[in-house]
């Protein structure tokens, strides 16, 4: 054993700063000299400031904009988290009912299931495009626009399958929500 | 249409790890270029590794546990020092004792169970020189022990199975690194954060405030993958979009994971000098790791109808669904990676049966670098014996007899799993301390309990999430059976290893059992699933099967 311990502590401290300290270190340095946006973070700046990440669920509650799924971590981006219930659990049965009812009534036709049930990250940026050309009529009527240009819009926003074979089809809310500010300006407040 | 996607994927699977098996064959056998040779020699000649001295078996057994006994000491260290060490923005705060034991002994064993959260409790320092170096050197590690293994059943005659520092030091350096390296940069390019900046504050499009953790997490996740590692930068492991964010990163990890376990097979089959014995390891992994998908993914898609028409999105991403998150969960589980992309307490109950017995089972479903070959092999020494047993023949298996030693050590490594998983999941169902941490009453509850404790003895490292395994009981009781399910049977399968390699290699005649033919693969899967089924069928009917049976019932809890 005694045999063994120069060799233990010296790869260790070795492997240690290869790997625990050159390694990433170099990997930070070439990604943010090769794709600086990515690799901070993929935010998106507004008037010099950041809005927040397009890979980042944020929450919306106006009538005017996409809404995301829901978050078991009230989309906290600094302490991510799923509700980790079971598929016999009364509580997610019942929350999952409580929210269908809440998102028909607000958007007046049925629910998707992305719609009701919780992300695994509690920050997933993307909705299905049901679930999004499902709020256009809402949207449309609080930005006072034609709903087809809505619906078009959301269209144009969808991202398919990877290969035709790969992943689900989905929208992401922020940038499509972004992309609505501009494009049908809410009407000022009080009309 | 999904036939077509799995056939795609796997192709492009076995065609990868087919090529990586043939640069580890030179690797191994030390035939790389002169330059590499020249620096992994320098630096083993000045650690004092004595590179030209092969180990006996126990020589190398206790080089294995001073390595990893150092490592355990460096990373606890860190982790309770990591308030007062550089290269920490957000300002985080030293980790409790019980749980920085906790996460020492699970990345030091490659389980990388994660009772931390990483964005809240861990400074970068901890996720670098901490987490990462160990992410390298416990998969190092494990591959080392296969190849050691492996020389025992293959190599001449001989007292000697290798040179621990020699295997580890190849492994890390000219598999690991390399791989890791391409994996970081085209996951960074993806959009896995890799910056050493703190936290960015948004202000959101309704105006509200948003803390958005980063990190350098691509180096990290780029490996965890690669060395079957398994632990998250972010809390919510590879479903976040930071660790996660496209299609196309969520296959080139999925590949990741399965890569280098698959490779071993074939890796064993060239050192064998008989590609056909690899090839039946690789078809009786491949049979089981299918069954368990195609199960998986039909109750995923299927989907709960007590939440509604569609597949089981509850704990899923939208940009995977239920296919990309049932490949993953069938394969981090079987490759005991433990990573997940979706949140596994909330899949389907037979999905989670699926996912509790890959993980039961000993990891052996192409299971986790190096581990998961070495645990397979156990089942070979069993399954010749048992063959051998049936036709009334010595068992062999590669010209050398299996005897009651290797039997017998096969067995008590065996019994490592059962004794974790049966034995601890006992005491933590019955110990009130410990039952606080369930979170689901009725059979779910019994799940996630019984999945935690074959994680952790399986070295896997995924959970049902709502299990409170941060509480002290169960960070303590789950660092001790990932070190049983680690080295009680690292220890035994070198032994088997130092055993073998003594006895002369018969020649083949046609009295032998043929152990790379369809009759050999069924042997095997046989006996890995009766010897499974045996021991675990009856806490499983209790547990996801009572579950089911209540779900179709209409029943909840």
């Amino acid at each position: 054993m005694l045999s063994h311990l120069r060799p233990a502590i010296a790869l260790t401290v070795f492997f240690t700063i290869l790997t625990g300290l050159a390694y990433p270190l170099a990997m930070t340095g070439i990604a943010q000299g090769l794709f600086p946006a990515a690799a901070n973070g993929s935010l998106i700046e507004r008037n010099g400031t950041s809005v927040g990440s397009t890979l980042i669920a944020q929450p919306f509650a106006g009538t005017g904009y996409l809404h995301p799924r829901a978050s078991a971590s009230n989309y906290n981006a600094a302490g991510t988290g799923a509700t980790n219930y079971g598929p016999t659990s009364a509580t997610l049965i019942a929350d999952v009912t409580a929210r269908r009812a809440a998102w028909e009534a607000l958007n007046g036709s049925p629910a998707p299931i992305d719609a009701v049930t919780s992300s695994g990250s509690g920050v997933d940026p993307d909705i299905s495009p049901e679930t999004a050309l499902a709020q256009a009529d809402r949207i449309a009527a609080a930005r006072g626009a034609d709903p087809a240009a809505i619906r078009a819009m959301i269209e144009g926003a969808v991202q398919g399958r990877t290969l035709g074979l790969y992943g689900e089809p989905r929208v992401n809310v922020l940038l499509t929500n972004i992309a609505l500010d501009e494009a049908f300006p809410m009407p000022p407040a009080g009309n | 249409m999904t036939v077509l996607s799995y056939a795609l994927y796997f192709a492009a699977l076995v065609g990868l790890a087919w090529a990586l098996a043939v640069w580890m064959t030179r690797v191994y056998a030390g035939t790389l270029p002169t330059p590499l040779l020249r620096i992994e020699g320098a630096l083993l000649r000045l650690s004092g590794g004595s590179p030209d001295r092969e180990m006996s078996w126990s020589a190398y057994a206790l080089a294995v546990l001073a390595f990893n006994l150092a490592g355990f000491i460096m990373l606890y260290a860190i982790l309770r020092l990591q308030a007062v060490l550089p290269l920490n923005p957000d300002g985080i705060g030293a980790m409790a004792p019980d749980l920085a034991f906790n996460t020492a002994v699970s990345f030091v064993t490659n389980t990388n169970w994660q009772a931390y959260s990483g964005e809240a409790q861990l400074s970068y320092l901890s996720q670098m020189a901490g987490l990462t170096v160990q992410n390298f050197v416990s998969a190092g590690t494990g591959m080392a022990v296969a190849v050691a293994v492996i020389r025992g059943f293959v190599a001449a005659k001989g007292t000697t199975i290798g040179n621990f520092w020699v295997d580890l030091t190849r492994s890390v350096l000219w598999i690991l690194l390399p791989l890791s390296i391409l994996l970081a940069l085209f996951l960074a390019a993806q959009g896995v954060p890799q910056t050493l900046q703190g936290a960015v504050v948004a202000t959101g499009v309704e105006g509200q405030e948003q803390v958005i953790a980063r990190g350098p997490a691509a180096a990290q996740i780029a490996i965890k993958q690669l060395g079957t590692n398994g632990g998250g930068f972010f809390g919510v492991n590879s479903a976040h979009p930071f660790e996660n964010p496209t299609i196309a990163s969520n296959l080139a990890q999925s590949l990741s994971i399965l890569l280098i376990p698959v490779a071993f097979c074939f890796l064993f089959g060239r050192m064998a000098g008989d590609r056909r014995q690899g090839l039946a390891i690789f078809a009786a992994m491949g049979v089981m790791f299918v069954a368990g998908l195609a199960v998986i993914h039909v109750y995923e898609v299927m989907g709960n109808p007590a939440l509604g028409l569609g597949a089981n999105m509850e704990g899923k991403e939208q940009r995977f669904g239920a296919m990309l998150s049932s490949l993953w969960a069938a394969s981090t589980t079987a490759a005991s990676n433990g990573s997940v992309n979706a949140m596994h307490d909330s899949f389907m109950p037979l999905s989670g049966l699926v996912m509790l017995l890959n993980m039961q089972i000993g990891e052996v479903v192409f299971g986790g670098v190096g581990a998961g070959f070495y645990g397979m092999l156990l089942y070979v020494v069993l399954a010749v014996f048992l063959a051998g047993l049936m036709v009334g023949r010595t068992p062999e298996y590669l010209g050398r007899k299996i005897e009651a030693r290797e039997v017998t050590l096969a067995v008590l490594a065996f019994l490592s799993m059962p004794l974790g998983i049966l034995v601890g999941g006992a005491i933590a169902a019955t110990v009130p301390a410990a039952m606080a941490a369930v979170q689901d009453p009725g059979p779910h509850g019994l799940s996630e309990i019984l999945y935690a404790y074959s994680s952790a003895t399986g070295n896997n490292g995924s959970a049902f999430g709502g299990y409170g395994a941060a509480l002290t009981w169960h960070t303590t009781a789950l660092g001790i059976v990932m070190l049983l399910g680690r080295y009680a049977i690292i220890v035994p399968m070198l032994a088997i290893a130092g055993s073998m390699i003594r006895k002369t290699q018969a020649p083949v005649t046609s009295g032998t059992f043929p152990t790379h033919g369809p009759l050999f693969v069924t042997l095997l899967v046989l006996t890995v699933v009766i010897l499974g089924a045996l021991t675990f069928f009856p806490v499983l009917a209790l547990g996801p099967i009572a579950e089911e049976t209540a779900r179709v019932a209409g029943q909840s809890f």
